[in-house]
């Protein structure tokens, strides 16, 4: 399936139910109460103590609120894939997951979660929870790697039908980076140190990124009315002609305008980071980073020289560096 | 994770002893696979990458790493651990960033951004930030009582 048709697939399910509503698969119960409590420190005595429970403003004992999502879980049944499909082949959401994973997407991790609580479980009660998928985002670079963000929002209630409370929730299904074959063997080691953003590539860049590979500073150029262009496309924005080919720049040019990035902190990136748009003297424009002055170092006008350096072990980027004196 | 020691919480903050601004005391906790694995079993979160390190390393993952409703129980426990027994959530919402792994520490903070005094509720803005960064942040909704306040353990 090449992307249109899964992007046009993926859209299909926005505003999908992920399957009839379903009950989950035990009541709200102290067992497991006491458990959740144990395993996030929480000694908060309305979870776990009858008698402080009685007295406060719950009159009795509740199930922590962030416990919500908790009684909808599937449990051990996740932890296979296969499984989960013939026990729930109707279910949407694991439709649109193994879409994912087939057209070369197959990790997924949660990125946000937002839960509103319309009234405190009980022991005893019982929750049913109805999912709709809410949108599915375009293609995404990410630290992780390359894919597409979905968003589900899920109503929980009560066998009356009353609500219960509400969760909108995001994960990321990805294409993880190639592990280096060093991965962490060492469990007192600090974290793998993190790396920067992989670009999506497709047919309309993977040639921009085959030169920086192969050390060349390639832009893109109309064969038609030869304007030059970057970062790339299709077409050209001054003929509109598709018809193109490339030139290899020198890499030098002028600083037509600068920001330092300081926040957000993004793993991979260390700030203060200066982020420069350079007018090549071929005639485009590069944005890059700067290296080799201090932020407050930064002229506009100022001269650079653009080298193509390794980040890690398995990407190259263009990085600016001051011109040497009188080029 | 689990190791970190405290006390119940007794007694509940009045919404009228709150201010804009008040900071949360910081909880350092130390993240380890034992309460990764407990956080994603207590929440019944079977996903192998929040147990089994060879499918978190096939994942890009250098470890398991902790599942995003153990950071929502965390975040919550943070919030009434400040706030009290008698404090009621209305609202968690979290964002995600940097991956809790075994080894790293979380510390969360906490700050009261907003007071909304016809219904006696409290914002308060919280980070978790490990070695590399924000795991977390998000904002917790939650209601206090008055201090003639009716009900409460105390």
């Amino acid at each position: 399936m090449d992307k249109p048709e899964l992007e046009a697939t993926l859209r299909g399910f926005v505003g999908r139910e992920t399957g009839p509503p379903v009950e989950g698969p035990d009541p709200v119960n102290e067992v497991m109460i006491r458990h959740w409590c144990e395993a996030m420190g929480d000694a908060n005595p309305v979870y776990t103590d009858r008698d402080a429970a009685a007295a406060s403003v719950h009159g009795g004992l509740v199930a922590p609120p962030t416990m919500l999502q908790a009684w909808s879980m599937r449990g051990l049944a996740m932890a296979d894939l296969r499984q989960q499909q013939d026990e729930t082949h109707s279910d949407q959401q694991l439709a649109l997951h193994e879409l994912l994973t087939q057209a070369g997407f197959p990790s997924v991790v949660a990125t946000n979660s937002e839960q509103g609580y319309t009234r405190y479980l009980r022991p005893g009660d019982r929750v049913i929870s109805h999912t709709v998928v809410e949108a599915i985002s375009g293609e995404k670079a990410t630290a992780l790697g390359i894919g597409y963000f979905l968003d589900t929002r899920t109503i929980f209630r009560d066998p009356a039908g009353d609500e219960l409370g509400w969760m909108t929730f995001r994960v990321l299904k990805f294409k993880p980076h190639a592990q280096p074959a060093a991965a962490a063997p060492d469990p007192a080691a600090a974290p793998a140190k993190p790396r920067r953003l992989r670009p999506p590539l497709g047919h309309d860049n993977q040639w921009w990124w085959d030169g920086i590979a192969a050390g060349e500073l390639r832009i893109q150029r109309c064969r038609d009315c030869g304007t030059l262009r970057h970062p790339p496309r299709p077409m050209c924005g001054r003929c509109q002609s598709i018809a193109w080919d490339w030139v290899v720049s020198r890499g030098a040019g002028a600083i037509h305008s600068y920001v330092v990035l300081h926040h957000p902190p993004v793993p991979g990136y260390e700030v203060p980071l200066p982020v420069v748009l350079v007018d090549l003297d071929e005639g485009t424009r590069l944005v890059a980073n700067l290296a080799g002055r201090k932020p407050a170092e930064i002229r506009i006008g100022m001269r650079v020289q653009a080298r193509i350096e390794a980040m890690d072990e398995e990407m190259k980027l263009p990085v600016f560096h001051p011109a040497e004196s009188g080029s | 994770m689990t190791s970190a020691a405290r006390s119940a919480p007794l007694t509940t903050r009045r919404f009228e002893a709150v201010a804009v601004g008040d900071a949360l005391p910081e909880l350092a906790l130390p993240i380890t696979v034992t309460g990764i694995v407990a956080g994603a079993l207590a929440s019944r979160d079977f996903t192998p990458v929040h147990h089994d390190k060879a499918a978190a390393q096939a994942q890009g993952m250098a470890d398991v790493f902790m599942n995003i409703l153990t950071t929502n129980g965390l975040v919550g426990r943070y919030v009434t651990d400040w706030a009290g027994p008698d404090a009621v959530l209305r609202n968690v919402a979290i964002k995600l960033g940097a991956p809790n792994l075994p080894g790293d520490t979380m510390k969360l903070v906490g700050t009261v951004k907003s007071k909304d005094e016809a219904a006696h509720e409290v914002v308060v803005e919280i980070a978790g930030k490990n070695a590399w960064g924000n795991h977390v942040t998000g904002t917790v909704r939650l209601v206090l009582p008055a201090a003639s306040g009716a009900g409460g353990a105390r």
